[in-house]
């Protein structure tokens, strides 16, 4: 046993990989399980452990309360709202991104080398941060003062003007748009990297076989990117629409309730509930498309 | 006889003349179109940042401004914007560092040493991906207060190289499988002990696969908030998009200058992207492995 507690100093400096392996592993994963035990593991099972708390997060003033946050969450109308919101976000991303993203990668890869340059500007929206991203199009949405209702009214259209961000009917869809301008381009580059790997004498003997362009994209270049597609289609769903679009809204919801209403108890309830919502969402997400899944 | 094969011939050559088809127009309307809806909103950003506040009430949207006004970026210039972008740089800079050796050391195991608790180690850290990382944001916010690293730039540390971990130790994996063991056997022979062949063979051998989880890493963790949010509070402590948040605030009604805030604090990643585009698109998408 003493052995393997030997600090690696005082072994020799030249040694054989012989040495045993499992002292060279534990050395070599030592600081990355450490820093993934405490920072990402330990917070994850701590949280399913505050969530039968009743705490306001300052003192000791704890409570064990058993299982009754989970019974109060199980009929908590604000987060069944956020959850279901959630969800629709991440379905509609899906079939909004995915045929969006894939008619530009199709057209870009036929452009070829001029495409480049578009690519380049497209990928632009990828770069902001959700904060800046968040600021920008309260600006552009704005009723009074934004550039889009500017723009309806100048053609003509000022009847379509809203506020839509304050209307419940538009908020959510406004939201919406807003994860696609962001992800679209990343799910466009990514089926343009599936459409790359598809061997042009394919096309070309279907083309000279007399096939259309869209009988091409049909028989040829979509079964090809059923593999790529079912990625984009997990990736979307598991972040609920792009990458900082990460379940928000139950997010939002958790993070109110800790550090506004200050339930770190029922906060971490809902977080627990976020976990295991992402969970099942993936393996059923994973279980369906699996017929997709394609050897590259 | 002779004019049909030639005719045939200049059909299919790649210098032929533009001709007008309906794909063709197609392509050229969605690709104008998407450049439109992409653009324009970077186009009202910076247009109204050089906007004075009484010139975005008064005038349209869309209109030019009447005069340059620079006081915006003078204000968000003096007003701490170099502190924000100064804890960025260190917290990125220091995160990433972290990130490719700890990450670099771990992938080292996976790919060569495949022992049957090592593949199981291996599965558990790969299925850390799935984490959402905001269950993890109270109690990290109760450790970092017991620790006493609340409202410094450290206390970001930890919880940054620790998400990205998972998928930097996969991609790495993948790629140090790649390295031809013929190497490692040779400086065996030369008496090369397992941390001689870490850091002269494979290190240097991982360079692309290095730069392309540096790239991935720093940008989203550039652009992070959630975590810097909570964990900071002090301006002086807090990094670039907090930046946005706290002048947000500040200028609540001030349209320009919160978009000057917006425009200075993506400049450095826009500009970072035109140095290289294709790398840092190539970076980003790695995050596709996730699927």
């Amino acid at each position: 046993m003493s052995f393997i507690k030997l600090p690696m100093a005082t072994m020799p400096k030249r040694s054989r990989l012989g040495r045993p392996a499992a002292v060279v592993s534990a050395t070599f994963l030592a600081p990355a399980i450490a820093l993934l035990g405490i920072f990402l593991l330990y917070p994850l099972i701590s949280s399913f452990r505050l969530s039968t708390l009743d705490w306001n997060g300052l003192g000791s003033t704890e409570r064990f309360i058993g299982a009754q946050n989970w019974i109060h969450l199980s009929h908590d109308p604000a987060f069944f709202k956020a959850v279901r919101n959630n969800l629709i976000l991440a379905v509609f991303s899906v079939l909004i991104q995915m045929p969006i993203a894939l008619t530009l990668a199709v057209m870009l890869d036929k452009a070829g080398r001029g495409s480049r340059t578009l690519k380049i500007l497209y990928f632009l929206p990828l770069l902001m941060s959700s904060v800046a991203i968040g600021v920008v199009f309260k600006n552009v949405y704005d009723p009074n003062f934004g550039p889009l209702n500017a723009a309806l009214n100048a053609l003509g259209l000022g009847n379509l003007a809203q506020d839509w961000l304050g209307d419940g009917r538009f908020a959510l869809g406004a939201t919406l748009a807003v994860i696609c301008w962001q992800n679209i381009p990343f799910y466009m580059i990514l089926f343009m990297a599936g459409l790359s790997s598809l061997s042009p004498e394919l096309r070309e003997a279907a083309r000279l076989d007399g096939a259309s362009p869209l009988r091409i994209f049909w028989h040829i270049e979509l079964p090809h990117l059923q593999g790529t597609l079912r990625t984009g289609v997990l990736l979307a769903v598991m972040t609920g629409g792009g990458p900082d679009g990460a379940s928000e809204l139950m997010a939002t919801y958790m993070y109110r309730t800790v550090f506004s209403s200050f339930q770190l108890g029922y906060g971490s309830t809902i977080a627990s509930a976020m976990f295991l919502i992402v969970l099942v969402v993936a393996s059923v997400t994973l279980t369906l498309t699996r017929r997709f899944e394609t050897q590259i | 006889m002779k004019a049909i094969p030639n005719l045939h011939l200049e059909a299919d050559t790649p210098f032929r003349a533009p001709r007008f088809s309906v794909s063709r127009a197609m392509v050229l309307t969605l690709g104008v179109g998407w450049l439109a809806v992409t653009t324009l909103p970077f186009l009202f950003v910076v247009v109204t940042s050089l906007k004075s506040q009484q010139d975005t009430y008064s005038g349209s949207a869309w209109s030019l401004p009447s005069a340059l006004d620079l006081s915006n970026y003078e204000a968000v210039l003096n007003g701490g914007f170099w502190v924000y972008l100064r804890n960025s740089l260190f917290v990125v800079g220091l995160s990433t560092t972290l990130i490719l050796l700890t990450a670099s050391m771990a992938a080292y195991v996976f790919a060569r040493m495949n022992s049957r608790i090592n593949k199981s180690i291996f599965s558990i850290v790969v299925a850390g991906m799935i984490v959402p990382l905001h269950v993890t944001l109270v109690p990290v916010y109760l450790m970092t207060r017991t620790a006493g690293l609340y409202d410094t730039p450290f206390a970001l540390i930890g919880p940054y190289v620790a998400s990205s971990l998972p998928v930097s130790i996969f991609i790495l994996t993948e790629f140090m499988r790649q390295i031809p063991r013929e190497l490692e056997e040779a400086a065996l022979l030369d008496g090369c002990g397992p941390f001689a062949i870490f850091w002269r063979i494979f290190v240097p051998l991982s360079g692309p696969g290095l730069a392309t989880v540096a790239i991935y890493n720093a940008i989203a963790l550039w652009n992070e908030f959630i975590f810097a949010y909570v964990l900071t509070s002090t301006p002086a402590n807090r990094t670039l998009p907090l930046a946005v948040w706290d002048f947000q605030g500040q200028y609540a009604s001030n349209i320009p200058a919160t978009l000057a805030v917006v425009t200075l604090t993506s400049l450095p990643l826009i500009v970072a992207y035109a140095f290289g585009q294709e790398r840092i698109i190539k970076g980003m998408m790695v995050g596709s492995v996730k699927g």
